[in-house]
């Protein structure tokens, strides 16, 4: 017997959308939006100035209260616990929050987004907030006048290295290849930056320091020399990866890890699961195709319970 | 309960002398994820009344960010009879959080 029609794990653009669809078409869904991760990645996101209807930009939270305002004021339940278990196959899926909680619906749509990717060596778990950091904005403070790295060639790794100057006496930016990857109007911010150094070619092989960060150790690529920066802190902005722990060994995924979808539609590997959002997304991650991609898993789900 | 905002100048009293568990959430203005561990820590507060909780701004008190050599924010640290028993680096989920003070 299940309670509900649908539940949707995730509250990002991708799970909101599917939720004010879903709402209108009258599935009374609930969603569980996750407690640190409510929101999404654009609660960490300062100013959007590429989503449509709005000239002036807006603040990434603002946008995302609105969003969730609007499945509300549609009848979709919101839950801010987290999903901690699912059982997915079968006419009746089970889904157990972070509050015990036991929701049985015949739908799911999985919307739990992406996650920092990890550089994966055991000195980053070892020194993880003792000079290792994921958070520019929140950690940056921390290292007034200090030397740091930040790892990654990508706008997001140039936008933390440049935010990361108003703090740092020197910034040493990190990446593994030749060449950024970043827009050239962030590069070109980046190098005309006094305290920004550049370390390319080069493969973070390990931290050094006992009970804090003391250095970085890196591999050339080219060489194949070993050097040592001498760093306090270390920032790792080198992208993300789809958070699909919850249901990796239930639905289909790719080698990546995302959520496998039958393109152009959002069925998984399992009858009446649907995935949507940066959870499938290799190539766009934009707000906006997120928001897309769960509005066509709303429908796909409205049209398997009819 | 409540989560209670305290000076560091009171941590000695408020926290190490206290004679029931204390959590502490070390925050700041300008951390996200603080804002987000704000209301779970309240509602955890209800949830949890034989456990004190205490929030430290670490902008404003500069001094604990030394003393506890934090790094990063969020820092949730557990104290009980002025020990640290538990120390949550950076986001916590709510689950960690629950079996944390359960085992208190």
């Amino acid at each position: 017997m299940s309670d509900h029609d649908l539940v949707i794990i995730g509250s990002g653009p991708a799970g909101y959308t599917a939720a004010i669809y879903a709402a209108r078409a009258g599935l009374a869904p609930v969603v569980l939006t996750g407690t640190l991760t409510a929101g999404g990645a654009l609660m960490t996101t300062t100013d959007v100035e590429n989503f449509p209807g709005f000239p002036e930009g807006v603040m990434g939270p603002d946008l995302m209260d609105k969003m969730r305002a609007q499945a509300e004021r549609f009848g979709a339940i919101l839950v801010e616990e987290d999903a901690i278990s699912v059982d997915l196959e079968g006419p009746v899926k089970t889904i157990v929050d972070s509050n015990d909680a036991t929701y049985h619906a015949k739908a799911v749509i999985l919307a739990m987004g992406s996650a920092y990717r990890k550089l994966g060596i055991p000195d980053e778990e070892r020194l993880s907030g003792r000079g290792v950091s994921w958070c520019a904005t929140c950690d940056g403070f921390f290292y007034r006048d200090k030397d740091i790295a930040v790892i990654g060639g990508g706008d997001s790794a140039l936008e933390e290295a440049t935010f990361l100057t108003r703090f740092a006496r020197t910034v040493t930016l990190v990446h593994r290849r030749d060449e950024l990857r970043g827009s050239a109007i962030m590069q070109e911010r980046a190098r005309t930056n006094p305290k920004i150094r550049f370390e390319l070619n080069a493969v973070v092989s390990g931290i050094t320091g006992e009970s804090e960060v003391e250095g970085l150790q890196v591999s050339d690529t080219v060489t194949g020399e070993t050097r040592n920066i001498e760093v306090q802190g270390v920032f790792v902005a080198i992208g993300h990866e789809p958070r699909n722990d919850l249901v990796r060994d239930q639905v289909g995924l790719d080698e990546a890890g995302y959520v496998r979808v039958a393109d152009p539609s959002t069925h998984t590997s399992i009858s009446g699961v649907f995935a949507c959002g940066d959870l499938v997304d290799h190539s766009y991650r934009q707000a906006i195709t997120a928001a897309g991609s769960g509005c066509r898993a709303a429908l796909d789900a409205e049209r398997f319970l009819a | 309960m409540s989560v209670t905002a305290i000076s560091y100048a009171d941590f000695q009293q408020d926290v190490l002398e206290s004679p029931v568990p204390v959590l502490v959430d070390f925050w700041a203005n300008w951390c996200v994820p603080c804002k987000k561990l704000a209301p779970i820590l309240e509602e955890l507060s209800e949830t949890y009344s034989q456990v004190k909780f205490v929030s430290v701004d670490t902008e404003e008190n500069p001094d604990a960010m030394l003393a506890h050599d934090i790094r990063t924010l969020p820092t949730v640290l557990i104290f009980r009879g002025g020990e640290l028993v538990e120390s949550f680096l950076g986001d916590v989920p709510k689950l960690k959080l629950r079996a944390a003070l359960d085992s208190l």
